[in-house]
């Protein structure tokens, strides 16, 4: 069969289509096709020509095959050091092997790549930084998995994630209107301890301009609620957008780099029209990459910036604590063993390291915070990056990768793990549930609301 | 046969050398794409020099990087090997005699004991690059026949360069597979792995640029590497 009705080289472009695919359950029916779809050799090899240029091809010429990148992969050292988990000879067997083949690789093999890509490796870039070539791993299966995406083999949940990037704008089936309801709804439950708490929406020349994980608005609107709170605390001259609110993109995993680009101009209109002074995104790490990192990029800005100048959550966070927007009780700082996990996407990928230790320095008590070894850039992903966390053909795999994360938070002894990240968080929830090691785990949001100051003036008055 | 190796031979090994390492540097950062690669490397000169600098020196200094010091075995085996492989044939006096009768010109020399000490040193480099080949299963399923190739092309000119120097056997015959197994290396070096001698220094700077101008350089926070 050359293109099943489910799965095919086809994005996803039109609501009917992403309601198709969501009701094949678990994606029984998707997977099968998958067996059958042929590989358009031709376009395989094509793409790989124009797209796969010096860098890449020089990293897969020049790799010594000397192996320092092995121990860097946490998902080669929780598999009991597979050899075949090794980052160079993962991608050599797959990207490498592409290329050297010229396209000409059948069903199987894509089978296998697909597993590769997605099963093991969260592109976490750890292993480039232990590399002395300087070869990324991490940059080449995210372009392998563009590759896959173009020829129809993703998982079923990435597929219907770039699906709802494309017809949504956003990561879930949540529309403008729902989108705007949920802010007003917020407001609703929360204005009585707080009058004049407000969610201003499509305001102009604002200070900061919030965007969000439409998981957010979906399952957890609390967590609105509380970022609305805490900027009216801190007195900020805030809104939101009613059209490019969200920030996340399961494109980005999927390696669907059309979605991705759709997904980023949407946010960057917003910008435009609303010239604020900046934006301020939720405490998710992949949210960030994709629209303040590699967003530039597929949006076609040369200067590799987004329009305003962006900043992630614990940015804010940390700005508001040192300046003294945001003040914290001392009697209510956090009084038990607590960690805090480094999101690989805006820790090693993007600098923030310090800025996370200065929040811990505010709130928590002095002696109470213990680092994970790893810690910072050097920090192994939470086990379920890259998408990993939602695909539940490698659950298995997954839940596998969590070990790591789990032996890091136990060998600190902390009972409170902070995850300023989607990702993370989940993850660690997850391993939670698996593994019930007796840990709690929290967004930064909820602890500073439990510990920040509310000043007299915002307090209703009797 | 002596008189092709110094001559003909010696001239070709050189142009291909040079002129290969130098048209694969042009060809690398003429495959650079700003938007593909996903690093605005003209937008931010500054900032993409200073990292690339910093990805590159520290790479250099032994026991200079987190990776380095994660690996002190592979980290001695590497600078054994590398330090002799690249000073030896640069600064030898032999070579450097060589150069000047031949086109009038040479390099600083250095002590013919130290010549000495560096050319074991990278024979003993490469036993150990080896035995770690061959015993740790993660470098094992990465090895194969070309990279034990790479190997025995590079330690040959220091192999057959050392009998020659000690006069084991007939001099003027291993001063000949010198010369030949030298100018294969040269020869080769462009279109094999070897091109790493200038490619590994284009490598370095793009990973360095791209933490530098797009993965948190712009945040004042050094990367450690
Ligand atoms: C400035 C020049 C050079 C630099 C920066 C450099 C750098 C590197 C690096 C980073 C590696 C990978 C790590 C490893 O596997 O050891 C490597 C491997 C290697 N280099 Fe070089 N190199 C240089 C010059 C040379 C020269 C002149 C030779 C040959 C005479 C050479 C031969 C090799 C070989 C054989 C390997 C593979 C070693 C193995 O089997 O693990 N390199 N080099
Ligand atoms: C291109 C042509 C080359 C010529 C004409 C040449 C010539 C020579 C000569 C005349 C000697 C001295 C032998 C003696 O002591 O009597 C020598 C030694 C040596 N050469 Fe070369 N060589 C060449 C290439 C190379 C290359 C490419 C390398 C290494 C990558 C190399 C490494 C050595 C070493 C290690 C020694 C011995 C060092 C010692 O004295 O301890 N040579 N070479
Ligand atoms: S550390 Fe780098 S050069 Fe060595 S095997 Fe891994 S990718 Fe290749
Ligand atoms: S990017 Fe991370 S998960 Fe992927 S191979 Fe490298 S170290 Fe392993």
């Amino acid at each position: 069969m050359p293109e099943g009705t489910l799965c095919n080289r086809k994005p996803i472009q039109t609501e009917a289509d992403l309601k198709r695919l969501l009701s094949d359950t678990g994606g029984k029916e998707y997977y099968r096709q998958m067996k059958e779809l042929d590989i358009d050799s031709d376009a395989l090899w094509n793409t790989i020509q124009k797209t796969c240029k010096s860098r890449i091809r020089t990293w897969l010429e020049i790799c010594a095959h000397c192996g320092m990148c092995a121990d860097s992969c946490f998902i080669y050292l929780v598999n009991d050091r597979d050899p075949t988990q090794v980052p160079a000879y993962k991608i050599q067997s797959t990207l490498g092997e592409v290329i050297k083949r010229k396209g000409r690789v059948n069903n199987a093999f894509m089978h296998m790549a697909m597993e590769t890509a997605w099963a093991k490796c969260t592109c976490c870039n750890r292993c480039g930084m232990y590399c002395p070539h300087g070869i990324d791993m991490g940059v080449m299966f995210g372009y392998l998995r563009g590759l896959l995406y173009s020829q129809g083999f993703v998982p079923w949940e990435l597929k219907i994630g770039a699906g709802m990037h494309r017809v949504y704008r956003a990561q879930m089936d949540v529309t403008e209107e729902d989108w705007v309801e949920t802010c007003e709804w917020m407001v609703s439950e929360n204005e009585e301890e707080l009058p004049g708490l407000s969610i201003p929406v499509d305001k102009e020349n604002a200070d900061i301009l919030y965007t969000v994980n439409a998981r957010e608005v979906k399952h957890y609107p609390e967590d609105l609620a509380e970022a609305a709170i805490l900027f009216h605390i801190a007195g900020e001259n805030w809104t939101v957008t009613s059209k490019g609110w969200e920030q996340t993109s399961l494109a980005m995993f999927a390696g669907d780099w059309e979605a991705c680009k759709l997904q980023v101009n949407g946010v960057y209109d917003a910008m435009e029209r609303l010239k604020p002074k900046r934006m301020i995104g939720t405490e998710c790490g992949h949210a960030h990459r994709a629209t303040v990192v590699e967003g530039p990029y597929w949006a076609g800005r040369k200067d590799g910036l987004p329009p305003v100048k962006c900043m992630h959550y614990v940015e804010w966070v940390a700005e508001a604590l040192r300046t003294g927007k945001l003040k914290i009780d001392p009697a209510k700082r956090i009084k038990e063993p607590v960690t805090i996990q480094d999101s690989c996407n805006y820790i090693r990928n993007h600098g923030l390291k310090d800025i996370t230790r200065e929040i811990v320095s505010y709130i928590v008590e002095p002696g109470y915070f213990v680092d994970m070894t790893p810690n910072r850039e050097h920090n192994y992903c939470c086990g379920g990056g890259g998408g990993f966390n939602g695909i539940s053909l490698y659950r298995h795999q997954r839940n596998r990768a969590l070990m790591t994360k789990r032996d890091q938070i136990m060998s600190t002894g902390a009972s409170l793990v902070i995850a300023p990240c989607h990702n993370c968080w989940d993850a660690i929830r997850d391993l939670e549930e698996e593994y019930k090691i007796g840990i709690r785990w929290s967004f930064l949001k909820p602890l500073l609301i439990k510990m920040v100051e509310i000043p007299e003036h915002l307090l209703p008055t009797e | 046969m002596y008189e092709m190796l110094t001559g003909p031979f010696f001239w070709i090994s050189m142009l291909v050398f040079w002129i290969g390492l130098l048209v694969r540097a042009i060809l690398y950062i003429r495959g650079l794409d700003w938007q593909l690669d996903r690093v605005a490397y003209r937008a931010h000169p500054k900032i993409g020099a200073k990292f690339a600098l910093r990805s590159i020196g520290f790479w250099l200094l032994p026991f200079g990087t987190q990776g380095w010091k994660k690996q002190p075995y592979m980290t001695v085996a590497f600078f054994l090997f590398h330090v002799g492989a690249v000073l030896v044939p640069l600064f030898l006096i032999a070579h450097n005699i060589f150069l000047e009768n031949k086109i009038g010109f040479s390099l600083f020399t250095m002590d013919q004991g130290v010549a000495d000490f560096l050319t074991w040193a990278v024979i003993l480099g490469t036993i150990l690059l080896i035995l770690r080949r061959i015993a740790l299963p993660e470098v094992r399923i990465l090895t194969t026949a070309y990279d034990y190739m790479i190997l025995v092309i590079s330690v040959a000119p220091f192999i057959t360069g050392l009998i020659a120097r000690y006069h084991i056997g007939d001099y003027h015959f291993w001063l000949m597979v010198h010369i030949f197994c030298g100018e294969l290396l040269l020869i080769l070096t462009p279109f094999t792995k070897l091109s790493h001698i200038i490619l590994f220094f284009m490598s370095r700077a793009q990973l360095g640029m791209d933490y530098g101008i797009k993965r948190g350089g712009m945040k004042g926070e050094g990367m450690a590497w």
